[in-house]
């Protein structure tokens, strides 16, 4: 300790009693811990702004690059893949059991796609996230096959008409997206890998290879895909993608990669079996091809508002300077004190 | 038994000392119409005495003599403390909440809702109980005090004061409290009669007679009581402390009683050795506790403004929920119909969707809020506690902080209200000064001259130095040098410096300012006087009756038992004790007094011994505050017959014979010097009589004194009027009535820091205005004015003539600022307690009022302590200003809880005042430091903190809102349960207390530097609405900045390389990083001193998130749930993840930064250019002279205060200067010499 320390010490032995009610000296309690108070000088402030500006432009044009290098092609099928005679009644097209729901387009591959490509399907207005919605599954259930029962949020998606449990209940696994694509270049199929789409974790530790399909789709109303009840759970990644709610009523998710490049000027053909119903709900669906960086996919707003908020940095930071040049203010200038200030007449409270 | 011998010794009837006052014609049934009432209701107290056993059984069981002042006990705690907490809007709100989170509508975990309620509630109890539980332990040690108690058979034992019974005798010894209502049987005098001190009850410091009936004068020992039996009837238990009506029955004869025999709890036994006494009422029906009023629960000015914030914040959640509920009633028309993979059966209510969003929003209400301003207060109240410079080494007290509720407050006062007694001194008088036979004695620079020469000083320097760049005036100045050192005795300041340096034996002729005297109540040092050297002077008659007149004229009696011969005394008045410890240190020792003689042991200058001389009393003219003046008439061994008589100046000025004014001019300077050093002033005075004229002057005297009606007093007056004149000036004597310890030194603080002090006193004028000047809250160029009901419409007594009086006054007050309105004359204002009664009436305290603000000081003399509540009350609600009442006594407690803060000083005795305060200190002195500082620093971290916390739980609370937007307001929340529930719990609350604790603007010593700086409590610069709105849109801003980054750059392409999207866990965890890391790094914008304890909280809360997410995330998925490996897994690798919590932190803060930049910049507050100049200061050495003079330039604009004085002083003495170098100047120029030296070359021109 310090020499107050020491003084307090040496009285306590002259008279104990007496000292016993002394608040004992310590830098905390007598609020006098070192510290450091930063000020903001001019030096300080336009320092911060260009760091920020030296920082940020970087990562802005870092970013900006690797999204630059994405290249994602997109596909609006929805309305496409209607037959004429259906546009009116796209509902009765997509509901009906006859209807031929195969689709067939072609694409120009613009830019060389590198593999793998990802290939997304990407739903809009679609609320996945609605309270109910997400809420409607059984965690456990997936997890693992004794907890079979546990179906307590899934209604009315819990029970078959045969009063089994259903395996995976719940709205969720219930309205299955169900559209299927097949990729071909220059009559060559083109493979699209569905492994390893998922989260490890999912496959691993949230979706039990124990656990089948039970009684799924197999009520009244069929909302989306089947599930092959022979495949564990835990392989069922496509069911597993669904599985993870997205966030945003747009939303793409991952449907496979296809692990071969695509040469500029290619032209791919897809096959697409139209079955998700997003008509009845006005939503959308598209196809997405789509590469990615480090950056992830196609993000081009995160790379300009590196850059903009680096130049607006650099900005102030000239603003600055050239304010403390014209108007300047030396640090500690007790002009500016309201004592000073009050007396030559106008007072700031700002 | 030396004891009991002693007591006969002193058995002297004081009545027959006394010419009147004490003694009254004997009360009869029939003079008092009052006695009528009793049996009456109202009036149906019996009391059986000596037999308190029949007070067990009803009906005249009566409550024992236990005082609570505890607001629970243990059945009523729950229910009542529980009722306390629900009162507040935002707890009710959080308790309902919690109740609709147990159904089914709940967005979320029910415990998130519940644990944090619970933990509030409980702690604000768990505060209240603790606070109770002190209250309890000070009545349990009030009530464990003891008393002697009859038990039967002449036996007194010690009995616990809660044990005493109505009915009980006990006998109260010297210098103890009654323990309750007693009805005094006999004292220790053999007439019956006891002085009692009342200071707990009205602050009056003089001594209280009371007498006993006649019928028990007998029961003068205590085997007296073993048979004594009587019955009391009086009036039932009530507050007014001033009348009491009741008889005693007697051996069948009924004697009545009247308030002089009443002995009131709280008051003091003084001056006489015993008493006994019967206990009339106890316990919660005395008189006391009737009086006093429970201690309303105050809240700080910042708190109830925040409420208005939560009303603004609660007013946004209904807005926000009445969106969503709207915004999902039509989505659920409208669209959600159609989205068959919903498949909804029910229609979900609109209200049931309102309800589920007032719970969800709730985070816009800060609950924890609440929580973290308790929390934060405790610990500063534990710093203010623990504060060393706060604890005061002589009563080993340190400041208490019994209510931590007005922290902040403390930051924001403008006005104090202040005590005298026992608050600003000590009562306690010391003999300081005299002027005997036109000489002054006792040094005659004060603090105030010494302090303003000094500087003085300085100038003259500069001045010689620019002065000898010109030659021609050099010989004039020399001159002028000359010509300073013999201005007059007041401007002897100069020389007094020099006499310091020189003269050693001069320097002892300075009584000493500082330092304790050696002995107590006499702090004089004059070595012409000391140590018989008086034999020396001149007029060595006059100073020898002058030492007689002050050790004979006065009813003190000595009590023995002290070393070396020197001898204590006992007095009405603490004047004559130091009066008396004056005379027997000159060598006039009065060592006895018998019924009619006074012995002194004088020192004889002739022969150079103490001789022994014995003076007989032959009558006592009393002192009352009417006559102002107290004469004895005497006659010594030789038979001569003196009158000797002391009394205020200008009464004695008036009586004096043509002869006797010798002295009266010198005297007249003294006298001025001594008033304003704040010293009170006796004159002395003397007159010889031949003894025909005494015998016929006492004739008429004795026949006076017989007279019975109600002339009497006027009979007694007039016929001393007789005998007092033609006196013969000797001297004034100066006591000072002793200002407790750096009282000044606080009040100058005080008032520099912008705070108005208001002195409010029970006692007399003339004391007031001496301390008025012993504490400079007054100076010698104010204007004063005094608010006083002229003798007339005083004893007219009607209401209406009073009025105009007073209303007339006050026109004339304004008058005469409006003419000096520009002069800058600080003004005075000095009010009597009955001229006050009548300036508060409602239709005159519109006037009264805004003057009363004006002025620089108010002094109020013969307040009582219901005026001084009510004073404060007025000044609280009329002027809208923070007040702050300091006391030490009973009679302060009204003012105390009246006030926004109330202060109570525990170094005396009387607990009363403490317990009714929210802060209490051992001493005045340590105010300016718990205001100054302490005060400082709560209100900013209490506002920083206020705003801090709202901008939080709005970046936070809206994130959710916005995303309802996304989510067709169903109700879905983007974070995972956990997350929400730490938000304010671990995740953001650390750093907030840390702020809330030790932030410091500046340090301690530089507030104590500035107090100007206080200044901005009291503008409240730091919680205006525009600094409120200003937050509320910071908080706005950043989650909107938050929300649109996150879920632009995260939705819906890949966020990774693997090519995977982010779900609602993701972009969740995602958002959740941003809004903890920008929160946190906005309070480190906020904080302007980091010590370890602030990184470690704000660094340590960002860290713990990650650390959070990162083991969350490893527990099982059944605990996890959608957090499972978030981090690790999802996030963590991802580069993105990282690179947008950077973004969004920068520009969330960018805005807030730019302002704090501009403000800097170019507005910058005062503590910001403190803090530059500090900064400064640390490079260079030199800049000390511009700290000065902004030390300086701050308190320009101060008028009261020790430097104000100061500095009123030195521009008088910088006047003088000028007009004298210009009058020497102008004799140097008109000299022909001079006009030929400088007129020749006009002449060749």
């Amino acid at each position: 300790m310090n020499t107050k320390g020491d003084k307090s010490k040496d009285g306590e032995s002259s008279h104990a009693k007496k000292k016993s009610r002394r608040p004992k000296y310590s830098r905390f309690s007598q609020q006098e811990l070192p510290a450091c108070k930063p000020i903001l000088s001019p030096g300080w402030v336009v320092s911060i702004f260009i760091s920020i500006g030296v920082i940020f432009i970087p990562i802005g044009f870092a970013s900006l690059l690797a999204s630059e290098r994405v290249v994602e092609m997109r596909f609006h099928y929805d309305h496409d893949c209607i037959p004429a005679k259906y546009k009116d009644d796209m509902i009765a097209f997509i509901q009906s059991n006859v209807t031929n729901k195969n689709c067939t387009r072609r694409l120009p591959v613009t830019t060389k796609m590198k593999s793998p490509i990802y290939v997304y399907y990407q739903l809009e207005r679609y609320y996945q996230n609605h309270r109910r919605y997400v809420k409607s599954r059984s965690d456990s259930q997936l997890r693992s096959v004794s907890s079979e029962d546990s179906t307590d949020n899934c209604a009315p998606e819990s029970f078959a008409t045969n009063g089994q449990v259903i395996v995976p209940c719940g709205l969720v696994a219930w309205s299955l997206f169900n559209d299927t694509y097949k990729f071909s270049v220059k009559n060559r199929s083109l493979g699209v890998n569905k492994k390893d789409i998922t989260w490890k974790s999912d496959r691993e530790k949230k979706f039990s290879s124990d656990v089948y399909p039970k009684n799924f789709q197999s009520g009244g109303l069929i909302g989306g895909a089947r599930l092959n009840s022979s495949i564990p759970l835990s392989q069922q990644e496509d069911l597993i993608v669904w599985m993870r709610t997205a966030a945003l009523p747009s939303f793409r998710k991952l449907y496979g990669k296809i692990e071969e490049d695509l040469e500029a000027h290619d032209e791919i053909t897809i096959e697409i079996q139209n079955n998700y119903n997003t008509y009845s709900f006005n939503g959308r669906k598209s196809l997405i091809l789509s590469t990615a960086g480090w950056i992830g996919g196609k993000n081009d707003l995160l790379g300009i508002a590196y850059l903009t908020v680096g130049g607006m940095c650099l900005f102030f930071a000239i603003c600055f300077i050239l304010m403390y040049v014209i108007k300047p203010r030396p640090l500690g200038d007790t002009s500016y004190l309201s004592w000073n200030r009050s007396a030559s007449g106008g007072q700031f409270n700002f | 038994m030396s004891g009991s011998s002693g007591r006969r010794k002193r058995k002297i009837k004081w009545s027959k000392l006394y010419s009147y006052g004490c003694f009254r014609p004997p009360y009869t049934v029939d003079s008092d119409p009052s006695q009528q009432l009793l049996g009456q209701p109202g009036f149906s107290r019996v009391v059986f005495c000596n037999e308190p056993q029949l007070h067990k059984a009803k009906p005249y069981k009566y409550p024992k003599n236990y005082v609570s002042t505890t607001k629970y006990n243990i059945v009523t705690f729950l229910p009542k403390a529980l009722f306390e907490q629900f009162r507040r809007v935002a707890n009710l709100y959080f308790l309902l909440a919690a109740v609709l989170s147990t159904t089914k509508v709940t967005p979320f975990n029910p415990i998130s809702l519940i644990a944090p309620l619970v933990f509030v509630v409980g702690v604000s109890m768990t505060k209240e109980a603790v606070e109770d539980w002190h209250r309890f332990l000070q009545d349990l040690n009030v009530n464990s005090r003891t008393v002697k108690a009859h038990v039967g058979d002449g036996l007194f034992i010690e009995k616990t004061w809660q044990g005493l019974r109505v009915g009980d005798v006990v006998k109260v010894n010297k210098n103890e409290y009654f323990p309750s209502d007693l009805l005094l049987l006999s004292s220790s005098f053999e007439d019956g009669i006891c002085y009692v001190e009342t200071m707990n009850l009205d602050g009056e410091t003089n001594l209280k007679v009371k007498r006993s009936s006649e019928a028990t004068l007998d029961l003068a020992n205590d085997q007296a009581f073993s048979d004594f039996k009587a019955t009391i009837r009086c009036e039932d238990p009530n507050p007014h402390l001033y009348t009491f009506v009741g008889n005693l029955e007697l051996k069948n004869v009924t004697h009545p009683l009247c308030p002089a025999t009443l002995l009131l709890r709280d008051s003091k036994l003084r001056n006489t050795d015993y008493i006994y006494g019967v206990v009339i009422f106890s316990g919660p029906d005395t008189k006391a506790v009737r009086n006093s009023t429970r201690s309303p629960s105050k809240r700080s000015r910042i708190e109830r403004k925040m409420d208005l914030v939560i009303y603004l914040l609660f007013s946004m959640l209904l807005l926000i929920s009445l969106i969503t509920s709207t915004g999902f009633a039509v989505f659920l028309k409208s669209e959600m119909v159609e989205w068959w993979y919903l498949s909804l059966q029910d229609n979900n209510p609109f209200f049931i969707q309102f309800v589920r969003a007032l719970i969800l929003y709730g985070y816009l209400i800060p609950i924890s809020l609440y929580v973290s301003i308790e929390v934060v207060k405790v610990l500063q109240a534990m710093l203010i506690n623990k504060d060393i410079e706060l604890y005061d080494e002589v009563t080993c007290k340190s400041v208490q902080t019994r209510t931590s509720n007005l922290n902040e407050e403390l930051g924001q006062v403008e006005m104090i209200l202040t005590d005298k007694t026992g608050t600003l001194t000590c009562n306690q008088m010391e003999f300081r000064k005299c002027s005997i036979a036109g000489i002054s004695y006792g040094g005659n620079i004060n603090k105030i001259d010494r302090a303003a020469s000094k500087r003085m000083n300085v100038e003259v320097e500069s001045y010689r130095f620019s002065m000898d760049e010109c030659e021609a005036a050099s010989q004039s100045f020399e001159m002028f040098e000359f010509s300073l050192a013999d201005v007059s005795a007041e401007k002897a300041a100069l020389a007094g410096q020099k006499l310091v340096q020189n003269s050693s034996t001069e320097c002892s002729r300075i009584s000493s300012v500082e330092g304790e005297p050696a002995i107590k109540g006499f702090n004089f040092r004059d070595d012409r006087l000391m140590n018989k050297k008086w034999s020396y002077r001149s007029n060595l008659f006059d100073v020898t009756m002058f030492f007689r007149v002050m050790a004979l004229c006065h009813t003190g009696i000595p009590v023995e038992g002290d070393q070396n011969h020197k001898l204590k005394y006992e007095a009405e008045s603490p004047e004559e004790v130091s009066f008396l410890i004056a005379a027997q240190e000159f060598g006039f020792q009065f060592f006895h007094r018998s019924q009619s003689i006074m012995f002194l042991k004088e020192f004889d200058p002739s022969s150079g011994k103490v001789v022994e001389r014995k003076y007989k009393l032959l009558n006592l003219l009393e002192f009352c505050s009417a006559r102002k003046r107290m004469s004895i008439i005497v006659s010594n061994e030789d038979g001569e017959v003196f009158l000797l008589c002391k009394g205020a100046d200008n009464i004695i000025f008036d009586r004096l014979a043509d002869n006797g004014r010798s002295y009266q001019q010198a005297t007249t300077l003294h006298l001025s010097n001594y008033a304003e050093d704040g010293f009170r002033t006796l004159a002395f005075a003397y007159r010889k009589l031949d003894a025909v004229e005494y015998d016929k002057w006492n004739s008429i005297f004795t026949k006076a004194k017989t007279t019975i009606g109600p002339e009497r007093e006027e009979i007694l007056i007039e016929a001393s009027e007789i005998i007092e004149k033609d006196l013969i000036l000797l001297g004034v004597a100066a006591v000072e009535d002793k200002l407790q310890k750096g009282v000044p030194e606080c009040i100058d603080k005080l008032a520099q820091a912008g705070m108005k002090i208001w002195l409010l006193t029970g006692d007399k004028k003339e004391t007031a205005i001496n301390i008025g000047f012993a504490c400079s809250l007054l100076r010698q160029d104010m204007r004063q004015f005094h608010l006083i009901l002229d003798k007339e419409s005083a004893t007219s007594n009607q209401l209406k003539e009073m009025k105009e009086d007073i209303l007339n006054q006050l026109e004339g007050f304004q008058k005469v600022k409006s003419e000096e309105g520009n002069k800058d004359t600080p003004l005075a204002l000095i009010v009597d307690g009955k001229a006050l009664e009548i300036a508060l009436r409602s239709d005159v305290k519109a006037q009264f009022l805004p003057l009363a603000v004006d002025c620089a000081s108010v002094i109020c003399c013969r307040v009582s302590p219901k005026q001084k509540a009510l004073i404060t009350r007025l000044v609280k609600e009329q002027t809208g200003k923070t007040t702050l009442a300091i006391g030490d006594g009973a009679n302060d407690v009204g003012m105390i809880q009246e006030a926004d803060i109330g202060v109570g000083i525990s170094g005396m005795e009387g607990m009363q005042a403490v317990m009714a305060s929210d802060i209490s200190l051992p001493q005045f002195r340590f105010l300016g430091r718990l205001l100054i500082v302490h005060g400082h620093w709560c209100y900013k971290r209490i506002s920083k903190m206020i705003l801090y916390f709202v901008y939080k739980n709005i970046a936070f609370g809206l994130t959710l809102f916005y995303y309802e937007i996304y989510t067709s307001f169903s109700g879905e929340v983007l974070y995972d349960d956990w997350y929400m529930a730490l938000f304010n719990v671990i995740l953001t609350s650390l750093p907030v207390i840390s702020l809330g604790v030790l932030e410091q603007d500046v340090s301690s010593e530089v507030c104590l530097k500035f107090p100007a700086l206080y200044q901005q409590g009291q503008k409240n610069i730091f919680f205006t609405w525009s600094r409120i709105i200003g937050w509320i849109l910071n908080g706005i801003l950043a989650s909107l900045v938050i929300f649109l980054a996150n879920i632009y750059t995260f939705s819906p392409n890949a966020f990774r390389k693997d090519g995977n999207v982010a779900d609602i866990t993701h972009l969740g965890a995602m958002t959740y990083t941003c809004i903890i890391c920008t929160v946190n790094c906005q309070i480190s914008l906020i904080i302007t001193r980091f010590t370890w304890i602030q990184h470690l909280f704000i660094w340590g809360s960002i860290f713990i998130w990650y650390i959070f997410l990162f083991f969350y995330g490893a527990l099982s998925p059944a605990i996890s749930k959608r957090g499972f490996r978030v981090l690790a897994e999802a996030l963590g690798p991802a580069p993105i993840y990282w690179i947008v919590t950077l973004l969004v932190v920068v520009v969330a803060l960018l805005p807030y930064f730019l302002h704090i930049v501009i403000q800097r910049s170019f507005y910058p507050l005062d503590d910001h250019v403190i803090q530059e100049m500090k900064y400064c200061r640390k490079g260079m050495g030199d800049n000390n002279l511009m700290w000065e003079r902004e030390q300086n330039n701050s308190v320009m604009m101060t008028q009261i205060g020790f430097s104000a004085r100061v500095d009123a002083r030195f521009r008088f003495m910088k006047e003088h200067l000028n007009q004298k170098t210009e009058l020497i100047y102008r004799s140097v120029t008109s000299r022909p010499i001079f006009r030929s030296l400088t007129s020749s070359p006009v002449v060749v021109d």
